[in-house]
């Protein structure tokens, strides 16, 4: 029952987590340069999601330059500042890291 | 012209390359609630009550290894309070609407619906119906994260961890990200939001996110004023 409760509980603030900027901000108040601050948001908070995911290993760790993460994600990127395109970045880091794993690793 | 029907369509065609990573994410949900212990009925409820990848893996991962909830709860929160972020930027779009409107697509605001949904406002301001964008993204990788969270319970771990797919995270980020890395002042707030992340990575309870954006905001502030003058 307590997990129930927990689960029910967390998924409650989660949710205020998405309302409560919406609902309480007035973004007619809101002043010229916060708003400007806000397009910094997904450069902002992005990052902390991908840098932990390449850059530390299973023990938290930092992995190597020459790790498959690392290189593959490098692969990602140039691909995606040539292509500009959402698919082919994700696919061929991707593709770059399984062939590292499987074929040279 | 903008109507309701072609608004919803793109915001499903935009928030679909997400879909890669979140088809595997939801399945290895799914099979690690059944793994953990916690049973059908609670692992798919988990996904539609909290729908958000990461905060429910930290829940059933701090409930199945003892934590107390209070602990449990908080992390799983700390990890969600960067939709306030995400809240803050739509709500310049969506403040027209009624309240009842902005309880039902609050639920939908997520990592992926957020990030082509801003892209889609941002660029089609004049258009009246561009919240329909966000229904689109936002139920499309609804119906995906619920379809794939019940593979995940009845079939197991159907995807090899061998295969290495949580990395398609990190991945699709990077590809959402990869245009601001043209702009100097983004770049430095992405590199250091990233350092950030990692240094803070075993702050108390999950919060490194929340600590690494805002002070790359905070930058992000600075730079502003910079530019002003």
């Amino acid at each position: 029952m307590s997990i129930w409760i927990s689960i029910i509980v967390a998924g409650l603030i989660n949710y205020l987590t998405r309302l409560g900027s919406v609902l309480i901000i007035n973004p007619k108040r809101m002043s010229e340069k916060t708003k400007q601050v806000l397009n910094y948001v997904p450069s902002a908070v992005f990052p902390a999601i991908i840098f932990p995911a390449v850059f530390l290993d299973l023990n938290e760790n930092l992995v190597r330059l020459n790790d498959p993460k690392v290189l593959s994600i490098l692969v990602a990127f140039i691909s995606g500042l040539i292509t500009k395109n959402l698919i082919v970045t994700i696919l061929s880091g991707l593709i770059c890291f399984w062939i590292l794993l499987f074929v040279i690793f | 012209m903008y109507t309701k029907k072609n608004s919803f369509l793109i915001g499903v065609s935009d928030v679909l390359p997400l879909m890669i990573p979140v088809v595997p994410f939801g399945i290895i949900f799914g099979a690690i609630g059944i793994e953990l212990g916690f049973g059908p009925y609670i692992t798919f409820a988990t996904s539609i009550i909290i729908f958000s990848g990461a905060s429910q893996i930290v829940i059933i991962q701090l409930l199945s290894a003892g934590a107390s909830s209070i602990v449990a709860i908080t992390s799983s929160s700390v990890v969600s309070t960067r939709h306030l972020l995400y809240g803050a930027v739509f709500n310049q779009y969506l403040n027209h609407l009624s309240i009842y409107w902005k309880l039902g697509l609050s639920y939908l605001l997520t990592d992926q619906a957020f990030a082509v949904s801003n892209e889609y406002f941002k660029e089609n301001t004049e258009n009246k119906f561009k919240h329909y964008h966000l229904i689109g993204s936002g139920l499309t990788l609804w119906l995906i994260w619920q379809f794939t969270t019940l593979i995940g319970i009845y079939l197991g771990s159907i995807v090899p961890d061998e295969l290495g797919l949580t990395f398609t995270i990190p991945l699709t980020f990077l590809a959402l990200l990869v245009n601001y890395f043209r702009k100097i002042d983004h770049l430095i707030v992405i590199v250091i939001s990233g350092l950030l992340s990692i240094l803070f990575y075993d702050a108390p309870f999950k919060s490194y996110i929340i600590i690494s954006s805002i002070f790359s905001l905070l930058v992000a502030s600075i730079f502003i004023r910079f530019k002003k003058k």
